[in-house]
C-alpha cells in the first residue's frame, strides 16, 4: 500500500517519544538532573532521549579529558613555586607553536635559573593535542578539565601569563586523582631506587 | 598454479622482466619501486592495466626533490583482486616538468593529476581540463615547491626558534596584518578579475549523448557553496536539459588549508594531531594510518607490542561503526528525513564518543596513536564497557535501524537505480571502501593487503552488486555487522601487556627513506605517503584521501539522473570536507 511507509515512520517516532517518557517515570522522571543520572546516559542500556540541558546540566568528563593546559605549582611557605624548570620541551614538540617562555636569571650572576620568567600560552592556537602534558619530564604542565573559556576580548584575554596558567596541585590532583596517585607513586619509586643506588657508596 | 604465485611475489621482478629496457629498479636508499621514463609511462602503464592486472591506480602524487633539480611523480598501483603495491616512478627535470596524462586509462587520475598541477606545477600533457583544483585562479605559485613560501612565515621549520628560549610574546596575527598578506600572480588584480562563467568548468569533460527530441536550453545550476545537502562547503555545477542531468563538475578547496604544506613544516610527530583534522569524524582512523606509515620507515623497532594492536583495531572499528551511523542519518537527512533518524543514529554516535573520551581525552580529536602502539592504556572498566557496547548495545541499535529504514519505502523508490556506478567504472574511477564495494568489487584492504592485526580476525567482506544508491546505503549496515563482528573477538581476545614498544619520545631517529601507509577507513583507503630525508621534519607528505578521489566518480554517477536526485547522490558517497579539501 502506498503512503504506508509514513505511518510507519511515524509510529518510530511515536514510540521512541514514549520510550524517553516511559523512561522518565520508571527512574523518577527528572533522570538526567543529578550526577547519578547524567552518569546512566553513558551506560549501554540508556533508553530514549538522553540529551542534557547543557548549563544546567553537564557531563562529567572522563578523566582523560584534555583541554588546554595549565602549569602546576607546589605550595611552599605561602609561596608558589612552579615546577616547571624552562626546559623548553612543551614548546619544542608543541604542533602549533603556541607555547613561548623565556628563562629566568639569576639577578646578581646572571645564570639562568631552572624556572621560568615569563611563560605564555596563545589559547587561541592550542589544539589542545595534550603532547605538552604527555612529553614533559616533570610533570610541570597538565591539561586542563575546564572547557569554558569564552571571553569579550580575544587579543585581551586569550594569551595566557604565567600568572593565569598557574594552578595548584591540589587542583590536579582533584581533577586526574587516578593520574596524580600514579605519577606520585612512580616518583617515590623513583626516589627508593636513588636512595637504593646511594646507601652502598655511603 | 605454482608458476603464477611465483609471479605474484615478485611482482617488481615481473615487471622487470617483461621491459628490460624500459624500467629500473629504485636503487636509492631506503626507497622502493621502479624507475621508468616519462616516454615510455603510457604504454608500460597500460600493459600494467591490461596484462598485468594492476587496474587500481589508488594514488597519484608528485615529490619535489629541490636539491637535485628533479620533480618525480608517484604512482601506487594495485590489482583490485588483492595484493601488494606496486610503486612505479617518474623523474622530470625540476625546469619543465611535463608527463603524459594517464586520465585516458585510468579516469581515477583526473583530480589527483589536477591536484599535482595546482600544488606542484606538474604538466600532465594529455589531461582534458588541467586546471587549478584546490587554490583559486588568484593564487601566486605553487605552494608545495619546496622554494615556495607563504608572504609570511615565522621560520623554515617547527619548531620555531622564536618560542623558546626567545619567547616570543606576541599575536602571530601582528606580523600578518589583514590585506597585506596575499600575493597575487604577475597581472592578476583581485578588482577587476571576474571569475570564468561555468560553462567554461566543462570545458573538458565529453558531453552525454542525448536523443534531442526538441530543442531546449541547456541550464546551468549551482548546488553549493551554501548548501545545506552538500555537508560543508562544497559547490556541484550541474548543466540541466529539463530536469535532467547532462553535465556536472564538482567543485571544491573552500575550505583548503594545504594539510600537506603544514605537515612538511612540522616534525613527524607533530603531524599526529593534525591528521585527526583531515576527516573529523574518524580520527582515530586516521591516525592509525599515518602511525603505519611513519612505523613502516622507522622500521622493526617500532612495532607495536601485542596488546597495543588490539586496542588500534578495535579503536579502528569503532570509528567506522560510528562513522556509518553518522553517513546513514545524514543520507537519511538528504533524502528529506529531516533530522529524525539522524539524532537516532546520533545517539549511537554519542555513546561511542564517550569511549573515545575516556580512552583518548577528546571526543573527536583523538590523536591517541604514536608510532609504536598507542598514547595510554584504556582505563579500568572500559574493556568490560566496549564489550557490553559490542555484544548489547551495537547489534541492537543497528538491527532496530535496520527496521526502520532498509524497508522504508521513500528510501528504496528514491535509491534503487540512482546513480549508478558499475564495477569497471568504479575501478577505473580509483573509487575505494564502501562505493567500491556497493558496486560488486569486493576489495577490501583488511583483507586484500592486511595490515596491522586484521588476518587474525573472521569476518566477511561486505559487496552489494547494484552499484546504486541504494546499494550504498546497505553496505554501511553490512559494515557495521562485520565491524562489530571484529570489535567482538578482539575484546574477547585482547591480552595484557605493553601499549607502546619504545619509551614515550618526541624525537625520531628518522631513516631515509619512503613509505606508503594505508588503511581501510571508513570511507575507503587512506593513504599516507611519506618522504623522508633524515632530518626531523617530513620532506614530503601526501595524504591519499578517500573522499576527495571518490568524488571522481561524481560525475559519472550524476549523468542522465534527475536533479533533485543529485543531494541523495552525494549523500550516498559519504564526504568529509576536512579530508576533500584538506
Amino acid at each position: 500500500m502506498k503512503g504506508f511507509g509514513i505511518i510507519k515512520g511515524l509510529g518510530v517516532t511515536l514510540k521512541h517519544i514514549y520510550d524517553t517518557y516511559a523512561e522518565d517515570f520508571k527512574t523518577g522522571r527528572k533522570r538526567y538532573y543529578n550526577e547519578a543520572g547524567v552518569r546512566m546516559r553513558m551506560t549501554p542500556d540508556t533508553k530514549g532521549i538522553f540529551t542534557v540541558n547543557y548549563p544546567e546540566e553537564r557531563l562529567p568528563v572522563a578523566e582523560n579529558f584534555r583541554f588546554v593546559p595549565f602549569l602546576v605549582y607546589e605550595e611552599e611557605e605561602g609561596e608558589k613555586v612552579p615546577r616547571c624548570t624552562a626546559c623548553g620541551i612543551c614548546s619544542k614538540v608543541c604542533p602549533t607553536q603556541c607555547i613561548w617562555i623565556t628563562r629566568a636569571e639569576d639577578p646578581e650572576t646572571g645564570k639562568p635559573l631552572k624556572t621560568p620568567a615569563e611563560f605564555y600560552i596563545d589559547i587561541d592556537l592550542c589544539m589542545n593535542c595534550g603532547f605538552c602534558a604527555e612529553y614533559c619530564p616533570f610533570d610541570a604542565i597538565k591539561m586542563d578539565h575546564d572547557y569554558e573559556l569564552a571571553s569579550y576580548d580575544r587579543m585581551q584575554n586569550n594569551i595566557y601569563d604565567k600568572e593565569r596558567l598557574l594552578k595548584p596541585a591540589s587542583y590536579y590532583a582533584e581533577i586526574r586523582p587516578l593520574h596524580y596517585a600514579r605519577e606520585k607513586q612512580a616518583k617515590a619509586e623513583e626516589a627508593a631506587k636513588k636512595a637504593a643506588r646511594r646507601r652502598p657508596r655511603e | 598454479m605454482n608458476e603464477e604465485i611465483k609471479v605474484l611475489e615478485t611482482y617488481e621482478q615481473a615487471v622487470l622482466e617483461r621491459f628490460p629496457d624500459w624500467v629500473r629498479v629504485d636503487e636509492r636508499e631506503g626507497y622502493q619501486g621502479l624507475l621508468v621514463e616519462s616516454a615510455n609511462l603510457l604504454p608500460l602503464m597500460s600493459d600494467l592495466r591490461d596484462e598485468l592486472g594492476y587496474d587500481l591506480l589508488t594514488s597519484l602524487t608528485g615529490v619535489d626533490y629541490l636539491p637535485e633539480e628533479k620533480m618525480e611523480v608517484v604512482y601506487h598501483l594495485f590489482r583490485s583482486t588483492g595484493g601488494a603495491i606496486l610503486e612505479i616512478k617518474v623523474q622530470i627535470p625540476r625546469s619543465n616538468p611535463v608527463v603524459p596524462s594517464l586520465v585516458g586509462l585510468y579516469p581515477g587520475a583526473a583530480f589527483q593529476e589536477r591536484e599535482a598541477w595546482d600544488l606542484l606545477g606538474i604538466k600532465f600533457e594529455g589531461h582534458p581540463h588541467l586546471k587549478r583544483i584546490l587554490m583559486w585562479e588568484g593564487f601566486s605559485g605553487h605552494p608545495l615547491r619546496k622554494d615556495w613560501q607563504e608572504v609570511f612565515y615565522g621560520d623554515e621549520k617547527k619548531p620555531y626558534e622564536d618560542r623558546w628560549p626567545k619567547g616570543k610574546t606576541k599575536k602571530i596575527e601582528a606580523d600578518n596584518p589583514y590585506q597585506e598578506n596575499i600575493a597575487y600572480p604577475e597581472g592578476f588584480n583581485p578588482e577587476t578579475w571576474i571569475p570564468e562563467p561555468a560553462e567554461f568548468l566543462f570545458k573538458g569533460s565529453i558531453p552525454l549523448e542525448q536523443e534531442e527530441e526538441f530543442d531546449t536550453e541547456k541550464l546551468v545550476v549551482n548546488l553549493g557553496p551554501q548548501h545545506p545537502s552538500t555537508h560543508g562547503v562544497f559547490r556541484m555545477v550541474a548543466t540541466l536539459d529539463g530536469e535532467t542531468v547532462v553535465d556536472l563538475e564538482p567543485v571544491m578547496g573552500y575550505l583548503h588549508r594545504n594539510h600537506e604544506k603544514i605537515g612538511e613544516k612540522n616534525t613527524f610527530a607533530m603531524n599526529m594531531p593534525y591528521t585527526d583534522r583531515l576527516d573529523y569524524f574518524c580520527s582515530m582512523s586516521n591516525n592509525f594510518g599515518y602511525a603505519l606509515a611513519v612505523e613502516k620507515l622507522l622500521g622493526e623497532k617500532y612495532h607495536p607490542p601485542e596488546r597495543a594492536q588490539y586496542i588500534r583495531v578495535i579503536m579502528a572499528e569503532l570509528t567506522r561503526v560510528l562513522n556509518h551511523f553518522m553517513a546513514i542519518g545524514f543520507f537519511l537527512n538528504d533524502l528529506g528525513a529531516y533530522f529524525t533518524p539522524a539524532l537516532y543514529t546520533i545517539k549511537e554516535r554519542e555513546l561511542i564518543l564517550d569511549i573515545f573520551e575516556a580512552v583518548a581525552g577528546s571526543r573527536m580529536m583523538c590523536n591517541y596513536f604514536r608510532f609504536g602502539g598507542v598514547v595510554r592504556d584504556l582505563p579500568q572498566g572500559m574493556e568490560e564497557h566496549i564489550r557490553e557496547m559490542a555484544y548489547e548495545r551495537l547489534p541492537r541499535q543497528i538491527d532496530e535501524l535496520d527496521r526502520y529504514l532498509v524497508e522504508n519505502e521513500i528510501v528504496v523508490s528514491r535509491g534503487q537505480g540512482v546513480g549508478v556506478l558499475t564495477p569497471e567504472q568504479a575501478i577505473g574511477l580509483s573509487a575505494a571502501g564502501p562505493v567500491l564495494r556497493a558496486s560488486g568489487v569486493p576489495y577490501d584492504i583488511r583483507r586484500a593487503d592486511p595490515y596491522s592485526i586484521y588476518d587474525r580476525f573472521d569476518f566477511d567482506v561486505a559487496v552489494r552488486y547494484h552499484g546504486d544508491v541504494y546499494d550504498r546505503f546497505l553496505i554501511r549496515f553490512d559494515e557495521i555487522r562485520q565491524s562489530i563482528r571484529i570489535l567482538q573477538q578482539a575484546i574477547d581476545s585482547i591480552p595484557q601487556g605493553e601499549v607502546l614498544a619504545n619509551k614515550p619520545a618526541y624525537k625520531f631517529k628518522m631513516p631515509v627513506g619512503e613509505a606508503y601507509g594505508r588503511v581501510e577507513g571508513p570511507k575507503g583507503e587512506l593513504g599516507f605517503y611519506v618522504v623522508s630525508d633524515g632530518t626531523d621534519n617530513p620532506w614530503r607528505y601526501h595524504v591519499r584521501a578517500p573522499s576527495f578521489i571518490n568524488l571522481t566518480g561524481l560525475r559519472q554517477m550524476c549523468l542522465g539522473e534527475k536533479v533533485a536526485d543529485l543531494v541523495a547522490i552525494l549523500g550516498s558517497i559519504d564526504i568529509v570536507l576536512g579530508e576533500v579539501d584538506r
